[in-house]
């Protein structure tokens, strides 16, 4: 097959008419059935345009992308719909047309580059193979091309980056190793899927950069799949939002943000837009952090340097910092898992054991943990009502009637319903799972609830949901959150107080309002300057004003 | 090669040689447990006391247990594997050479059933759950599930006496042409070869199934490359630690287990030596044959676990 003969610069690249897609599922103890992933979808893309695709989970935009490759994801099948590119349709090709298309006239960035790497083998072999595979250039001209893309994207060593292998690179290196594998065979479209989720905020915003500055140099079209509406402003063109497998709103960027006609998109748009009262400090913190100094591997490496933070009762102390700051440290410090170096807790006056063994069970009950996964926070072969009436046994000697009773009570504070109690959490949704896991923790009426990035793997929707049945608890409840995160939407809409934490150390500290208030040292300056803003044009002013590089580069 | 790669390497061998020490007092303790001594098995039952005391005291059997420990261990350390009761020869030379026919005939076996095993393995991956696989696991585990020794004389009824293509006695002797020697033993090696063949093949298979869930697969497959590819470039280079286990398993097995084969086919092998020993109670024999298996198969083990080491980028090429 020869590539299609228009190279010109403008024309029809890409027409999905009518996409239908399924698949089988197999639900436990039921027949198989048929789902439709995607549902009539059509979306046109011209050369050298971009086209967000956006949706959450679900949603069917992994898979509209992947379809522009004739590629099904898990045994999805297209079962309808024509998909021409370059003016044919490469769905009535078979396996070895399709083999032609991919890698060299559509290639694909993962969301997780550090797993679509293969760990074996050096990323220049990597990066080039799909044009040696296509015979579109020598191995040499691969390299230096490869070379080229490198300096493009902002990588360090250009000339000697692809000697390396994955595991010797950061994430957001390695997400621009796979821009880059993509460019290398000059296609005239890439998928780029999520490519900037799993980095952390600052990173983020670099990788996304020198995703659009290749982009506009290349003239290559895409399709940029997202959940995160304000990320995908910043490169796209036209935007298409989806859910269910459905089109619900199909426009360019700027009146999707600004002027948006379906509820869904309103919705997404005004996400993390949360009410929220900030408190002022009581006389005395329920949870009192001193000097704590911690490290790993025997004190070889110091993670927490001199932390010190206070929580107040009923109210929410938010810690920020991208990935290796050590929010996470500080959070086993508390709950006893990592004993400190130096330093004391105090809990309620009292001075808790660096040991978790030698806590009471007074100490564990009153503090308690929600995690990130929720998945692996339970154990997958108990329902959810035992795993939320297991802390009512354990701490409060509850059985039969009462604990029942009780466990329904949480559930409708989850806003769940009792018929979940007889689920297991495989049949849960990921909001729905979250919920159950907080309906755990709370069961054991405890005064401090640590969330570790508890809303991190949700979508936008889903997480702002979370985030207001925290928020509903806390005022019922009247409990103290230590709230982990490095989202800083998240920070603004929920906590009282801040602690900004940058390599071990709390750079910054206060009420939410003295943290959030310039002047700014240049580590808050550089996380508050990355959260993406639905704003046309906020990535460029971002890039200029901030004063700081970020770290992972 | 880097620092943590050499210690890792370093702290195997160590381990490995701890390990042969171990079994070496193991075998010389369950020797000593055994009724009788050797003075009594050398002289016979007719043997005056003092002739007895006589020999004890030559053969230092009066010293104590780790004395005598200590002499066998330093004599095998020096080359020295004692004399055999049965025939007053000594071990070393009488071994040497059945040692020697035992590694070739286990060469030319492992030549033949590695690479068929890794090669079906990743045929039956390309095919997985068609006919092609189904085929390949069905013939692997019929071979594997029928004894050596059913499998060995229906190819000696079929291959040597009816068709007479091979011989159906492996004879060799020193100075033998190679071609006639290959010729002896290859009835012995298909049987070795479809003993093993379809483990090898099985965990091949596994290994690389294993990985072809991974994610760079996906990448390799939207690259445009053809299955055959991603098995050979992506898949297997990332399975090799799991499949070097077992291949190294096995080729102990080709070493340690050829006992059955090798008296089917009367190859003057070790096994046959081995066999002819215990028959006789040559404990001596024993001792010297169990710690040339145990050697054998604690240094295929160190080896596999050298792949493994050097076969993990991670280790290879640190931060």
């Amino acid at each position: 097959m020869v590539k299609a003969p228009l190279k010109d610069k403008t024309g029809l690249l890409l027409d999905i008419r009518n996409l239908r897609i399924e698949a089988t599922s197999y639900p436990p103890g039921e027949p198989p059935r048929n789902i439709i992933i995607v549902d009539d979808v059509s979306v046109k893309l011209e050369r050298g345009k971009v086209l967000g695709l956006i949706g959450e989970s679900g949603a069917g935009k992994s898979t509209i992308g992947l379809s522009s490759m004739g590629y099904g994801r898990g045994g999805v099948r297209i079962t309808g719909g024509e998909v021409l590119l370059n003016g044919r349709d490469i769905l009535k090709g078979g396996a070895k047309i399709l083999r032609q298309i991919r890698g060299r006239e559509v290639c694909y960035v993962a969301q997780s580059a550090a797993a679509a790497f293969n760990p074996a083998r050096k990323l220049m072999d990597q990066v080039i193979e799909a044009a040696l595979l296509h015979k579109i250039c020598t191995k040499a001209e691969a390299e230096k091309r490869a070379v080229g893309l490198f300096k493009k994207l902002g990588l360090p060593n250009p000339e000697t980056f692809g000697q390396r292998f994955p595991h010797q690179v950061s994430g957001g290196q390695l997400q621009r190793a796979m821009t880059a594998m993509a460019l290398c065979s000059e296609p005239d479209l890439i998928v780029f899927d999520e490519p900037t989720t799993a980095l952390d905020v600052t990173t983020q915003i670099d990788v996304l950069a020198s995703i659009k500055d290749a982009i506009r140099d290349t003239n290559v079209a895409a399709l940029y799949i997202t959940h995160d509406l304000a990320v995908v402003a910043q490169v796209a063109d036209d935007i298409l939002v989806l859910r269910h497998g459905k089109q619900v709103e199909y426009g360019d960027t700027q009146q999707i943000i600004k002027a948006p006609r379906q509820a869904y998109t309103k919705q997404l748009v005004s996400v993390h837009h949360i009410p929220h009262e900030q408190k002022s400090p009581a006389d005395k913190p329920i949870l009192s952090v001193r000097n704590i100094t911690a490290a790993y591997g025997g004190g070889l490496v110091k993670v927490l340097k001199n932390v010190s933070v206070d929580i107040h009762l009923g109210q929410t102390l938010a810690v920020v910092g991208e990935s290796g700051s050590g929010k996470s440290t500080l959070a086993r410090v508390i709950t006893g898992l990592l004993p400190p170096m130096e330093g004391a807790i105090t809990f309620e006056g009292r001075t808790l054991s660096a040991r978790l063994a030698n806590r009471t069970r007074d100490d564990l009950r009153e503090l308690q943990m929600i995690y990130q996964m929720a998945d692996t926070a339970m154990n997958p072969r108990q329902t959810v009502g035992t795993i939320i009436g297991r802390p009512l046994e354990f701490y409060f000697g509850m059985g039969g009637k009462e604990r029942d009773k009780r466990v329904a009570e949480l559930l409708e504070k989850m806003e769940m319903g009792k018929n979940f109690a007889g689920c297991y959490p495989a049949e849960l949704s990921g909001g729905q799972k979250q919920r159950v896991c907080i309906a755990r923790a709370l069961a054991a009426k405890p005064k401090l609830i640590i969330c570790d990035e508890v809303t991190s793997a949700l979508d936008p929707l889903v997480a702002d949901g979370i985030l207001k049945l925290l928020l509903n608890l806390q005022k019922d409840e009247n409990v103290a959150y230590l709230f982990i995160t490095h989202d800083l939407a998240t920070v603004k809409s929920i906590s009282d107080s801040i602690a900004v934490m940058y390599r071990g150390e709390v750079v910054r500290y206060g009420p939410k309002s003295d943290v959030l208030k310039p002047p700014f040292d240049d580590y808050t300056d550089l996380l508050l300057s990355s959260v993406p803003e639905m704003e046309l044009g906020w990535l460029e002013t971002a890039m200029k004003t901030r004063r700081m590089a970020s770290a992972g580069n | 090669m880097s620092t943590p790669v050499l210690k890792l390497v370093a702290q195997r061998i160590a381990m490995g040689i701890l390990l042969l020490l171990a079994v070496s007092v193991l075998i010389f303790a369950g020797t000593q447990i055994l009724p009788g001594d050797v003075a009594q098995s050398i002289l016979g039952q007719s043997a005056t006391p003092q002739a007895l005391e006589n020999l004890r005291r030559d053969m230092g059997l009066n010293d104590p247990a780790y004395i005598r420990y200590l002499h066998w261990l330093g004599g095998i350390l020096t080359g020295d594997l004692g004399t055999a009761l049965s025939s007053g020869q000594d071990i070393a030379s009488s071994l040497k050479g059945r040692l020697w026919n035992t590694l070739f005939l286990a060469f030319w076996a492992a030549i033949v059933s590695i690479p068929l095993a890794i090669g079906l393995g990743l045929l039956a991956v390309r095919y997985r759950n068609g006919f092609v696989d189904k085929l390949i696991s069905g013939l692997g585990l019929a071979s594997t599930s029928l004894p050596e020794f059913f499998t060995g004389y229906l190819l000696i009824y079929f291959v040597a006496v009816r068709l007479q293509w091979f011989p159906s006695v492996s004879t060799v002797y020193e100075g033998m042409p190679l071609g006639e020697r290959l010729s002896a033993i290859a009835l012995p090696v298909t049987v070795l070869t479809l003993v093993v063949l379809a483990h090898m093949m099985r965990m091949t298979r596994a290994a690389i199934l294993n990985v072809m869930q991974s994610a760079y697969v996906e990448t390799a497959e939207l690259k445009g490359l053809s299955p055959l590819q991603i098995i050979t470039r992506h898949a297997f280079p990332n399975a090799i630690a799991p499949i070097v286990n077992v291949v190294m398993l096995n080729l102990a097995f080709l070493v340690v287990g050829v006992v059955v084969v090798e008296v089917i086919f009367v190859y003057p092998g070790m096994g046959q030596y081995l066999v002819d020993h215990v028959a006789k109670r040559d404990v001596p024999v024993v001792q010297a044959c169990g710690l040339i298996f145990a050697a054998v198969y604690v240094s295929l083990n160190i080896i596999a676990d050298i792949v493994a080491i050097v076969s993990n980028p991670r280790l290879r090429h640190p931060k």
